[in-house]
């Protein structure tokens, strides 16, 4: 804008318009659309995580068994910080590693070097002469991928209770009918499944929801880096020096988050009421009662 | 120079509480060192979840009763004070109270114990040990609040009229009754709590709260070994390891108060533990 070309001159509403509209706060305000990006793109990696691991349980072949049993158990025991700190440097190794076997094979000279990780340099992930964007959506990625193996581990957890929880006498009737074990499952059991899952899921959600800021400690451009960023103090060498306003930043992250959870929290209770129409649970007959 | 590991346990075995030797491992790091230094951070993760549970505990109660009373100037605040701290992440709030912290003048407050007077600094409230636990006591306390909440509406009718044909009214009837039935509807899901609020102690040095002297929690020091050895195939197994033990201790130390507190019911009835992820933060 025009006015805002010299700051220094700049007082009261003029100055806040101007202070809000610079460069940096506009990117404050894209990394709510990093946050929200997170949340769409890992939700449904994370239900289809979820039912892989869910089926993983449920399956009779046992080393598929264990791995689905340690998998949605090793959530349980060990914090979650701790699976997103660890993933994506192991995933970066893990992946490096390979390309460094393939990409390098006469390198005699071993990887790990004492303290040092040393892969030659066209096994780079992403290359050293990758533009800075490719550097940013692979870590974005890798941080997706932990958020997705964490909650997927979650989500297995509650899809499998709610398979358990589709009433017997659904599935013998179905038997009844002579339908395979494949057409129980695909046509019975997981269409019916859902409204029991519904609650673990919107817990999920929730869960997820609060679990986004942690993208900063994965070293991702998200709200909390930029709320650091321009809330402290700047000197009068800045542009629009003021001082340390880290509390009011971080008060509008607090407030967008209870309005997410909040909002969500609405829209799940009307998701419920829509689902449990017309099933035979307390929910679907409380429904029933009202309509009638 | 390389330690025995006896002698590495001597040096490190405290230095999460200062204690021992002052510089941490650079180089040659030892799979020795990297048990003992994070096995000594483990000692603040156990105690912010201890204080933070054990002050939560009482408040939470308090707020139940609060969200429960037909008073609105009671309920409101409560449900208030439950929408904030379970609907906004535990970072942020850690970020949000140490920026306050950080605004609140530096004074001593002399506090009269009686028989003697000690002086409070208001400069302690940006250090973890005091600050974060704060901010720990008023989470749990929100969480565990809505579950105590849950169990008290569920508390079962016949026991109340019991306790009215008895003649109990008041603090006795709460004392005698209410309290421990909601308690032991509560205790599987209070396990959960128990169990996620050791977990999230160990956002407390990756939030807003710097570790003093680099003296840090458990994963403090296992990200500390992940950047020095670049390895994260190490120090991460181990604290998870550590974090796994801790939560069976939980579960058993739980079970035993729950088998407690379930003691006079059928066994059909009795309330079971279940893994349940709501309260993660």
């Amino acid at each position: 804008m025009e006015m805002c070309a010299d700051p220094s001159t700049l007082e009261g509403f003029n100055w806040w318009i101007c202070y809000l509209t610079t460069g940096k706060q506009q990117m404050f305000y894209a990394s709510f659309g990093t946050v929200l990006a997170l949340l769409a793109l890992t939700a449904p990696v994370v239900l289809v995580l979820g039912f892989a691991g869910a089926m993983a349980r449920r399956s009779r072949f046992l080393p598929l068994n264990w791995l689905g049993a340690i998998y949605t158990n090793a959530v349980r025991g060990i914090p979650d910080i701790i699976f997103f700190l660890f993933v994506p440097i192991a995933m970066d190794q893990g992946i490096e590693y390979l390309r460094h076997k393939i990409k390098c094979p006469d390198v005699t000279e071993p990887i790990r070097q004492g303290n040092d990780f040393v892969v030659c340099a066209a096994a780079k992930m992403p290359l050293g002469t990758s533009p800075q964007w490719v550097h940013e959506v692979y870590g974005f990625t890798l941080a997706l991928v932990a958020f997705a193996i964490v909650f997927g581990a979650f989500a297995a957890n509650t899809l499998y209770g709610a398979m358990k929880a589709v009433p017997r006498a659904q599935l013998e009737t179905a038997e009844a009918y002579g339908m395979t074990p494949r057409q129980v499952f695909w046509r019975i059991e997981v269409p019916q499944m859902w409204v029991y899952a519904l609650p673990g899921l919107s817990n999920l959600w929730m869960i997820l929801i609060k679990a986004t800021p942690l993208l900063f400690l994965l070293g991702v451009e998200d709200i909390v880096y930029w709320a650091k960023e321009l809330g402290g103090a700047k000197t009068s060498r800045f542009d629009y020096p003021h001082p340390d306003w880290r509390v009011y930043y971080f008060g509008v992250l607090l407030i967008f988050y209870l309005l997410m959870t909040w909002g969500s929290e609405k829209v799940f209770t009307r998701i419920s009421r829509r689902l449990s129409h017309g099933q035979a649970t307390l929910g679907g007959a409380a429904d029933a009662q009202v309509t009638a | 120079m390389s330690m025995t590991c006896i002698e590495t346990i001597q040096s490190y075995g405290l230095r999460s509480l200062g204690i021992g030797e002052r510089l941490l491992p650079k180089t040659d790091i030892t799979l020795c060192d990297q048990f003992v230094l994070i096995g000594s951070g483990l000692i603040w993760n156990i105690y912010f979840a201890v204080f933070a549970l054990a002050v939560g505990f009482w408040i939470a109660t308090l707020v139940a009763l609060g969200k429960a009373s037909p008073n609105p100037l009671l309920s409101a605040p409560a449900k208030a004070f439950i929408f904030v701290f379970r609907g906004s992440p535990l970072f942020i709030q850690f970020f949000l109270a140490y920026e306050i912290f950080v605004l609140i003048p530096k004074v001593g407050i002399d506090i009269n114990l009686g028989f003697t007077t000690i002086t409070a600094e208001t400069r302690w409230l940006t250090k973890a040990w005091l600050g974060a636990t704060i901010v720990l006591i008023l989470n749990t306390s929100a969480y565990t609040g809505e579950i105590f909440y849950g169990a008290l509406r569920s508390v079962p009718k016949g026991d109340m009229e019991a306790a009215d044909a008895f003649g109990m009214s008041g603090f006795r009837k709460f004392r005698r009754i209410i309290w421990p039935s909601m308690l032991r509807l509560a205790w599987p899901s209070y396990t959960n709590e128990a169990i996620f609020m050791f977990h999230a102690t160990a956002l407390v040095f990756f939030s807003g709260f710097p570790a003093w002297r680099q003296s840090g929690d458990a994963l403090y020091y296992a990200s500390y070994f992940a950047d020095k050895t670049f390895n994260p195939f190490v120090s991460y197994p181990i604290i998870a390891a550590y974090f796994v033990l801790c939560t069976l201790a939980i579960i058993t130390l739980f079970g035993w108060a729950n088998r407690r507190l379930n003691r006079h019911i059928p066994v059909a009835e009795k309330a079971k533990f279940r893994f349940k992820p709501q309260f993660i933060r």
